[in-house]
């Protein structure tokens, strides 16, 4: 039987093949590489880099929060396991520097009080209306499932904040629009948000633009998904142990069918020694045999 | 139903079968006779009903926590993802789950055109067949729309625009569709109620499949008929049971590696987009599994000539047990048809590739070609190699060893018997 599934495996492979020969042949349209990443969290063992992670926050926190939102985290998320992982008073300390719009006391009276874990990150902005207005036109996405809504994902990111530039002789731009060669029409409203040591990282890592780059799109990536490593994890064990299962049954399945008798193989095998020993001595052709 | 007669054991099963034959039912499915022959193709329909049986049971809970509002359901999908227990598990299942079931059912129709398993008897599970298909693409393109992303918001426009095309009543049509006059809360909120609804409606068809399946019994890969109750058949359980178990594993790995590690892959990324109506995606493209109809709408000049073609894409199916008019089922025997066949396969690929591109250019030259021969490939070729296609001489019964060389196997025996002796083990 192993004859009949390793058939249908070539056929899918005939499939395969088929599928792929029109996505290659009209593959010609133009595309501009990202740079790639050997991104620690890519891959079957994939997992994060905590510190990169902590100071992606820092990023976020000192460069990108004065714009754009992250709605769907919360700051307890900060201290939970396979994100940065700071430790839950550390992670208490954050909330806390933030003010929270809480409410309606006693007295039908909204208040303000210091972040609690539980609290969502604090937006810029109340609304899509007042960051777009506040940002000539443009509005600062939210960024927490930034990662998975581009193509490209994590090397998009990446690539667009390092594809600033000057801008090509010939190539118009309005004012407030910015040049950047890895933005889908190359034009870009958010001006080049990072540059060397526009932040300080207190672990003593150099902040170069490449590096403050590196840790907020980790930071992102970690944003959008915050069950990747757990998913990984997860999905490894879940792979072998199918791997496992399979040969248990295949092997199962290999002694019921015994009890069946599989003919049809037997006779395949005796049809290819019986047509080996005929076309040794007579030719292949069945016409001219005696 | 062709066994002998079952009589339970016991005489509260006796008592029991009298009123309800349940028990009767399952030693039915038990006993069910299956040609030895099958290949693995055919080990699709168990695992199709475990990929309906899954999008039940992850839709279950995942309507648990979702909220179908227009300002909640994108909040309650990120909900779902990071603060429900398992729930990026159970959602990714859910929408891979989906990739896969079409991905199975994609396979299991293309075997029955390579075998022929549409034609007489069994033309009405194949029209059943193409009902559940149907169904399931409704069911899929509406459960799409649930996350309102931006994907979800721009296909559901732009497909129930469709509607629109019809003449006289389509604008009333499409306001009726979308409960008011764009796609808004009260259609997501009805493509949620019916998202619910189509997958039991579907396993209800599932088990008519089944039931019409079981009359005349399955087709095999020689498409010639089965002696039933001869050792041309073998019991379902254990030997197709263990045969598709073994198979549904090997499809449950593929299903979770891209669960665990490609879940997005076979979305797009812009449906991680909050829906915003004052923001057109620079394509609009559906799920991979609806992209060969897509291509066939665009393909065609005009809205309505468009729309109508896409439609009989589907309808003209269902047509197919006349359309093809060869006596012979299995195209092992039709050499012609075997070659047509795989142009056929090409053929939808392609138009499924273009209809992930913009309509110009090449693209839509080639689709309109792919339309052409769509339609043509069962218009005109299927009844044209009905009459004309010279078949290869069948087996008298799917025991015949030598499957594609009839009779060969004595010829051979006796020749090579001359130099080697009678016993085959022997030979050198």
């Amino acid at each position: 039987m192993l004859g009949h599934l390793s058939k249908f495996i070539d056929k899918i492979i005939i499939i395969i093949f088929l599928s792929v020969v029109p996505f290659s042949v009209f593959a010609e349209e133009e595309k501009i590489n990202l740079i790639e990443t050997n991104w620690s969290f890519n891959g079957l063992f994939g997992t994060f880099d905590r510190a990169s992670l902590q100071r992606g926050y820092q990023v976020y926190r000192e460069v990108c929060s004065g714009c754009h939102s992250v709605q769907h985290l919360s700051y307890r998320n900060l201290s939970e396991k396979g994100g940065p992982e700071f430790s839950i008073e550390e992670a208490k300390i954050i909330a806390s520097q933030f003010e929270v719009e809480d409410g309606p006391n006693n007295d039908g009276e909204m208040f303000m009080r210091p972040g609690r874990l539980s609290d969502k990150f604090v937006k810029p902005y109340p609304n899509v209306e007042a960051s777009t207005s506040a940002n000539d036109g443009a509005y600062p996405p939210d960024m927490s499932v930034l990662a998975k809504a581009r193509a490209g994902g994590a090397d998009y990111i990446y690539s667009l904040l390092l594809g600033y530039g000057e801008t090509p002789t010939g190539f118009e731009l309005d004012d407030g629009v910015y040049y950047n060669k890895y933005m889908p029409g190359k034009k870009i409203k958010m001006s080049e948000p990072i540059s060397d040591g526009i932040v300080e990282y207190s672990d003593g890592t150099n902040p170069t633009k490449e590096q403050i780059s590196k840790d907020i799109t980790a930071f992102l990536v970690w944003a959008s998904e915050p069950h990747l490593e757990e998913q990984h994890k997860m999905g490894f064990k879940v792979i072998i142990y199918l791997i496992l299962l399979i040969t248990l049954v295949y092997m199962s399945k290999q002694k019921v069918w015994a009890r069946f008798g599989s003919k049809t193989e037997e006779d395949e095998e005796t049809f290819d020694k019986v047509e080996r020993a005929v076309t040794k001595y007579e030719g292949e052709d069945p016409k001219t045999f005696k | 139903m062709s066994e002998t007669k079952y009589i339970p054991k016991s005489k509260l099963g006796q008592w029991f079968d009298s009123r309800l034959p349940l028990l009767t039912l399952s030693h039915h499915l038990k006993e069910y006779p299956t040609p030895k022959n099958l290949n693995y193709w055919w080990t699709f329909g168990g695992i199709l009903t475990f990929c309906l049986i899954t999008q039940i049971i992850t839709g279950l809970v995942l309507a648990m926590h979702y909220v179908a509002h227009v300002d909640h359901a994108f909040e309650s999908i990120e909900h779902i993802m990071r603060d429900v227990n398992y729930g990026w598990l159970i959602r990714y299942v859910h929408s891979n789950g989906a990739s896969m079931f079409f991905l199975a059912v994609y396979i299991h129709i293309f075997r029955a055109l390579f075998y022929g398993s549409y034609k007489a008897p069994r033309e009405v599970i194949w029209i059943i067949g193409l009902l559940i298909y149907i169904l399931m693409m409704a069911t899929a393109f509406m459960g799409y729309v649930l996350p309102w992303g931006q994907m979800s918001f721009w296909g559901a426009t732009v497909i129930t625009n469709l509607f629109s095309a019809i003449p006289f009543i389509g604008e009333s049509v499409t306001t009726w569709l979308w409960g008011g006059y764009s796609v808004d809360n009260p259609t997501l909120n009805r493509f949620y109620s019916l998202h619910y609804l189509l997958p039991f409606l579907i396993f209800g068809l599932v088990i008519l499949h089944i039931w019409a399946l079981h009359v005349p019994g399955n087709n095999n890969p020689i498409g010639i008929d089965v002696k039933k109750n001869s050792n041309e058949t073998m019991p379902f359980h254990p030997y197709m049971v263990m045969k598709d178990l073994l198979a549904l594993l090997l499809f449950i790995t593929i299903f979770l590696w891209f669960v665990f590690f490609a879940p997005n892959v076979l979305g797009h990324p812009d449906n991680y987009i909050e829906a915003n109506p004052l923001v057109t995606p620079a394509h609009i493209v559906p799920e991979w599994y609806l992209l060969p109809f897509y291509a066939i709408l665009r393909a065609i000049p005009s809205k309505l000539g468009g729309v109508i073609f896409m439609f009989s894409a589907i309808f003209i199916l269902m047509l197919l047990p006349w359309l093809d008019t060869s006596k012979v089922r299995s195209a092992i025997f039709r050499p012609i048809y075997k070659k047509f066949f795989w142009v056929l396969v090409f053929v939808v690929i392609l138009l499924g590739y273009l209809g992930a591109k913009p309509p110009d250019g090449i693209y839509l030259i080639l689709s309109r070609l792919g339309t052409a021969y769509y339609f043509i490939h069962f218009l005109v070729i299927l009844p044209v190699l009905g009459r004309y296609e010279k078949t290869d001489p069948l087996p008298q019964s799917i025991s015949d060893p030598v499957l594609d060389k009839p009779g060969m196997l004595d010829k051979f025996k006796k020749a090579a018997a001359k130099y080697e002796g009678e016993n085959v083990g022997s030979f050198k």
